[in-house]
């Protein structure tokens, strides 16, 4: 995960309290999304950026997975989403995200 | 006017001593983890200059294979060795390090760059022998300083060192003491991409045949920036590399759009044709140091070689409608504009949608699409997946949206209209122009008929806007012979006219004869 978003993720953590954040993520390949939402429960695994050693446990989802999805007006998310949707992996995505879960959040709701 | 594609060419320059000092990826993790493992790692993953030349995207990028001899190459393609092996290529050609070195010297108007003059020496011969240095190169050439004189400029004087093979064998000074957009590392950051578009310039001369003197304008799209401390973008690169490069009449300026600028400039570029402002604009763009091994870590980790080596350049000729070269259609731009919002659905749609519903055509009646050219051998073991190959399934996946494909198609128009992509990940260097060459030639031969580029920029990288940005351009074969079709009606009524002509001829030697 970028350096930036690393350090914002961890800023809003420290300003919201890690129950009230949730990581949003719309990475194109599963491998991706599993590393960025590694890095916001577990740490930073590539040891380079601010979130390196620090494990927040935040919730992490995908937006193609069927928990997000649900939250969305299903116009909006066929306007903006549904392209995609076609194109991903999407299978891969929800199981790379939810051993992720499973393995470092904090949140088990 | 229309305006035409008069040629393309591409360069590369195989830097393996600038990936360790001078990628970013490499400099960072020396600051901040100098004792790793990875940079431990690092020198016995680098590539010799045979191996980058023998690797198959080369050989592509310099237009001695073809995108669908690649993709009939099954990928890794870093454990293969190309069935070509030659530097030069029908594009371009790919330039040792110890030339770059030399070419750096060349280029390097403020008394900068500095080698040591054994090394100078011992190249002087190779540099000249390149068939796109001539006299007036050769004669910028220094004889250079000894190697103590060298070293103590590094030690004491801050300057950014040039390594050939492990030895240190030259400096870029810094150009200012104090301030920093003219460090030794800008300077040298700097001094690169110019010495690469200047190879990049020679080279689309000697590829189109080009007279130097007809180059009225010359944009540069690379991704640096050049100025001081009260102008740090200011510029010229463009009018810097023409200088060098002797393109004696033109005047130039930088286009800047992170990697959507070459899509950017050749838009600009074709407009200023078309508009007749100038008859002829080179859009050029060298390459940067601070991507060099920018994914190395993967590599080293997966045991792959260091495939990120590569300086890059590339240029294309625009000139007025010969009638037999293909043209940018100026009516079937896509634009993503500031209200497009940022989702890929949303940007697909402006960049490539939106010209096609204006222009009444559908997705599948544009033959071959040209966005991100990543090379995937590099991109994949990164976690960043084949991007042209995203592209194209996002363009699919629209066309089936739109009611233009079935589902069950999208397979077959990912190769149908797509490409496998081979361009090095220079940032800019991808962006849709690694194709113009190909498409170029296979238009000619009628082989293609539109072919649609299209440039994307991650604009958030400058910290200004979280805004996307691209753009698209179609090329359209020249349809200059069927124009002259009418031309065919004229001829019947020239041969009556010759006919008539002769009959009256005749008519006259008759009647002189009977006289």
């Amino acid at each position: 995960m970028d350096l930036e978003n690393q350090k914002r993720v961890k800023e809003f953590t420290e300003q919201y309290g890690p129950e009230n954040v949730v990581v949003l993520l719309g990475a194109a390949e599963g491998e991706a999304a599993g590393l960025a939402a590694e890095t916001v429960t577990n740490g930073d695994p590539t040891y380079a950026g601010p979130l390196a050693g620090v494990s927040l446990g935040l919730r992490v989802y995908h937006v193609c997975e069927p928990e997000v999805k649900a939250e969305f007006d299903e116009a909006i998310y066929d306007e903006q989403i549904s392209m995609m949707e076609m194109v991903l992996d999407v299978d891969d995505i929800i199981s790379e995200m939810s051993a992720i879960r499973e393995d470092f959040c904090a949140f088990k709701d | 006017m229309k305006s035409v594609i008069r040629g393309a060419g591409y360069v590369l320059a195989h830097t393996p001593d600038m990936v360790i000092h001078n990628g970013t990826t490499q400099t960072t993790e020396r600051i901040v983890n100098p004792a790793s493992e990875y940079l431990t790692e690092l020198p016995s993953h680098i590539r010799t200059f045979e191996q980058a030349v023998a690797y198959w995207p080369n050989q592509v990028y310099i237009g001695n294979r073809t995108p669908d001899e690649l993709a009939a190459v099954p990928q890794p393609w870093c454990d293969k060795v190309c069935d070509c092996t030659d530097r030069y290529g029908r594009f371009g050609q790919i330039m040792p390090q110890n030339e770059f070195l030399l070419l750096m010297q060349v280029c390097d108007v403020f008394d900068l760059v500095k080698l040591d003059s054994a090394f100078v020496a011992a190249n002087r011969e190779a540099f000249a022998a390149n068939p796109l240095v001539d006299e007036t190169i050769t004669a910028r050439l220094q004889e250079g300083l000894d190697a103590g004189e060298i070293a103590r400029l590094v030690d004491e004087e801050g300057a950014e060192g040039l390594y050939h093979l492990g030895t240190l064998v030259g400096c870029v000074k810094r150009a200012h003491d104090i301030d920093a957009n003219l460090s030794a590392h800008v300077m040298h950051e700097n001094l690169v991409s110019k010495a690469s578009s200047v190879l990049a310039l020679l080279n689309v001369v000697h590829c189109t045949g080009i007279d130097k003197n007809d180059v009225e304008y010359v944009i540069d799209c690379a991704e640096e920036a050049c100025g001081d401390i009260n102008q740090r973008g200011g510029g010229n690169f463009a009018k810097s590399a023409a200088e060098i490069a002797g393109l004696n009449s033109a005047s130039g300026s930088d286009c800047r759009a992170f990697c959507a600028a070459p899509a950017h400039a050749i838009i600009d570029a074709a407009a200023l044709v078309a508009s007749g402002a100038y008859r002829t604009v080179v859009v050029t763009a060298g390459g940067c140091t601070a991507k060099l091994g920018m994914n190395g870590k993967d590599h080293v980790k997966k045991g792959l070689p260091i495939m990120e080596d590569m300086i890059a350049g590339f240029a294309v000729v625009l000139t007025a409608d010969d009638g037999v070269n293909p043209y940018i259609n100026l009516q079937m731009l896509g634009r993503h504009s500031v209200g497009t919002g940022s989702a890929p659905q949303a940007v697909i749609t402006s960049l490539v949608t939106d010209p096609l519903d204006r222009n009444g055509l559908k997705i599948t009646d544009v033959d071959k699409y040209s966005p991100e050219m990543q090379n995937p051998d590099i991109t994949k073991p990164a976690g960043a997946g084949d991007v042209p190959m995203a592209n194209y399934k996002m363009i699919g996946a629209l066309a089936v949206k739109r009611g233009e494909l079935q589902r069950a198609e999208l397979a077959d128009f990912t190769v149908r209209h797509g490409l496998t992509g081979w361009a090095p990940t220079q940032g800019h260097i991808p962006s849709g122009v690694p194709y113009i060459g190909f498409a170029r030639e296979d238009m000619l031969s009628g082989k293609l008929r539109r072919v649609m580029i299209i440039g994307k920029g991650s604009l958030f990288l400058g910290r200004l806007t979280n805004l996307f940005d691209g753009v698209s351009f179609m090329i359209e074969a020249n349809e200059g012979a069927k124009e002259a079709a009418p031309a065919a009606v004229d001829e019947k009524q020239i041969r009556g006219m010759i006919a008539e002509a002769m009959r009256n001829f005749a008519d006259t030697l008759a009647a002189q004869a009977g006289e």
